[in-house]
């Protein structure tokens, strides 16, 4: 079962400044989409406003057809049990241990025993690659280690979707290939419908099936990566001067 | 013209955002009480929090209240000597610390130990977007975070201002009987004559508006940090914040105190 995410006509400004203006825009369900674009642009936003962090200025967001803008709390709270989110900085409770960062979701979520709690936290840790550090405290930890840990409790529910808001910055290149390894084996796994922000270009595209290019406060959606090269869009060329080398064809790399 | 408009405009602005803010701390502290009564109840949480917010300040309190009744006890022993009333001197340390100041020092030393700690902790989550991902994970604020220690706190304080009450009189005891020459059985008579129970509770009553209360502005500032204009942000906002909640739960407190005592007396 895969979720779908809707954008209809959806206005959101900060002050004078408009940052999306009338977008529309669908995230197929079971796909990875990665929304690229300058700083500003909008990105983190659009995944908070996914998340009913953000409540859009007009305009709807529909999940499986719910308007969440229109949902009351309880509700919302219903959808976000589907969803598992790496937040840029992470945002890993920071004064609890690794293990019941990890463990949270399924203590406070899924009621889960202890034992179970334990079985499945310690198989998780040892999945990403954290086994022993789980009696660590987040700032005992590397920012790589900070990002494993939170992508484990991302996944722990196994959720229908996911949202990465810069899942790499920041890391060194050996631990975001790591990472996008990570996520690909877990999405090829689990089939979730995931929206990755990202600014690491054109490295990200790997892992896309659409690419979505945030600019001036519209979306453009290119339905493989390897198009965004062929836009005629000023701003798009422009983005993609400014960021791009080579796009890659294929996940060769990855699989 | 251009000055009295734009006079005007800014204090609509200053009149609206602080109308808004007592909105939203009044709603925070009904989502506060409401989160007590969630399932499913975090009794260990709220054991932890007794221990951080009322055990830990336990060395603080009795240090403070044993001092202070000694020099109620100095001061007292002076003062009714030059009307030939020394004996008097158990009544007037007993009901000055149960009526005033056991529960108003106790709610000031925990202001500044445990109501700005809270106000700390709950301002650095918001700031880096803890707060976020607990909404994320469905997982609700109040019920995991915010009432526990709301539950601690209402426990915690008045036990601490019956202990500051209890070594206050000891500390008077101490300067008055013990180094004075106070005659004790005069000093023990009176209290157990004057000090009804009437003045123990409204004590008690005390102590738990003023426990809510700093409980409520701790956690509310800190929780609601990036609603709150002019105190910058990151970690300069946590610390403005903090210094914020102590000046405002200090000042709530004293108020608060005139305000109970003159409508209980």
């Amino acid at each position: 079962m895969s979720v779908e995410i809707e954008f209809v006509d959806v206005v959101k400004r900060f002050g004078s400044q408009t940052i999306l203006d009338h977008v529309n825009v669908k995230f197929t369900g079971g796909q990875t989409t990665v929304i690229a674009g300058g700083s500003g642009q909008g990105k983190s936003v659009s995944i908070k406003l996914i998340l009913g962090l953000m409540a859009p200025d007009s305009g709807h967001i529909l999940i499986d057809g719910v308007d969440i803008t229109k949902i009351s709390k309880k509700e919302l709270n219903e959808i976000r049990t589907r969803f598992g989110v790496l937040f840029q900085g992470v945002a890993l409770l920071d004064s609890i241990t690794v293990f019941d960062n990890v463990a949270l979701p399924l203590r406070e979520r899924l009621r889960l025993s202890e034992a179970e709690v334990k079985s499945r936290v310690e198989q998780a840790l040892a999945q990403y690659d954290l086994q022993g550090q789980g009696g660590k405290f987040p700032a005992q930890l590397s920012g790589g280690m900070k990002k494993r840990v939170g992508l484990a409790r991302a996944m722990m529910v196994e959720p229908l979707v996911v949202l990465f808001d810069e899942p790499t910055t920041g890391l060194d290149p050996q631990i975001t290939k790591d990472i996008y390894k990570l996520f690909f084996e877990t999405q090829r796994v689990y089939g979730f419908t995931s929206i990755i922000v990202s600014h690491d270009i054109p490295k990200v595209f790997n892992l896309a099936d659409r690419v979505v290019v945030l600019g001036q406060g519209k979306m453009s959606v290119f339905e493989q990566p390897e198009d965004i090269q062929h836009s005629t869009d000023p701003h798009i060329i422009q983005f993609v001067q400014e960021t791009m080398g080579q796009v890659y064809s294929s996940s060769y790399e990855l699989a | 013209m251009g000055v009295i408009v734009n006079g005007i405009t800014k204090l609509g602005q200053v009149t609206t955002y602080h109308v808004q803010d007592a909105g939203r701390m009044g709603q925070f502290l009904c989502a506060a009480i409401g989160g007590c009564f969630a399932r499913p109840f975090r009794f260990r949480e709220v054991v932890r929090q007794i221990r951080l917010i009322g055990m830990n300040s336990m060395p603080l309190i009795l240090f403070i209240g044993l001092f202070s009744g000694m020099v109620i006890g100095l001061q007292g022993y002076h003062a009714l000597r030059q009307v030939a009333s020394e004996g008097r001197l158990g009544v007037f340390v007993s009901l000055t610390l149960v009526r005033e100041l056991g529960p108003v020092f106790t709610a000031l030393m925990v202001t500044g130990r445990a109501g700005s700690a809270m106000c700390a902790e709950l301002g650095i989550m918001r700031i880096s977007e803890q707060f976020d991902a607990l909404d994320c994970m469905a997982i609700d604020p109040f019920r995991y975070l915010i009432s526990p220690k709301l539950i601690a706190t209402l426990i915690s304080i008045p036990i601490l201002t019956l202990m500051f009450d209890l070594i206050g009189i000891a500390g008077g005891y101490l300067s008055g009987v013990v180094l004075l020459g106070v005659n004790p059985g005069a000093f023990m008579t009176g209290i157990e004559q004057k000090v009804t129970d009437a003045d123990i509770y409204l004590g008690l009553y005390k102590s738990l508006a003023f426990a809510l209360l700093i409980v409520w502005v701790g956690t509310g500032r800190g929780y609601l940090l990036h609603k709150i204009q002019s105190v910058g942000f990151g970690a300069e906002a946590v610390s403005a914040v903090t210094t914020q909640c102590v000046v405002y739960t200090s000042i709530g407190i004293l108020v608060w105190n005139y305000l109970i005592t003159a409508v209980c007396l």
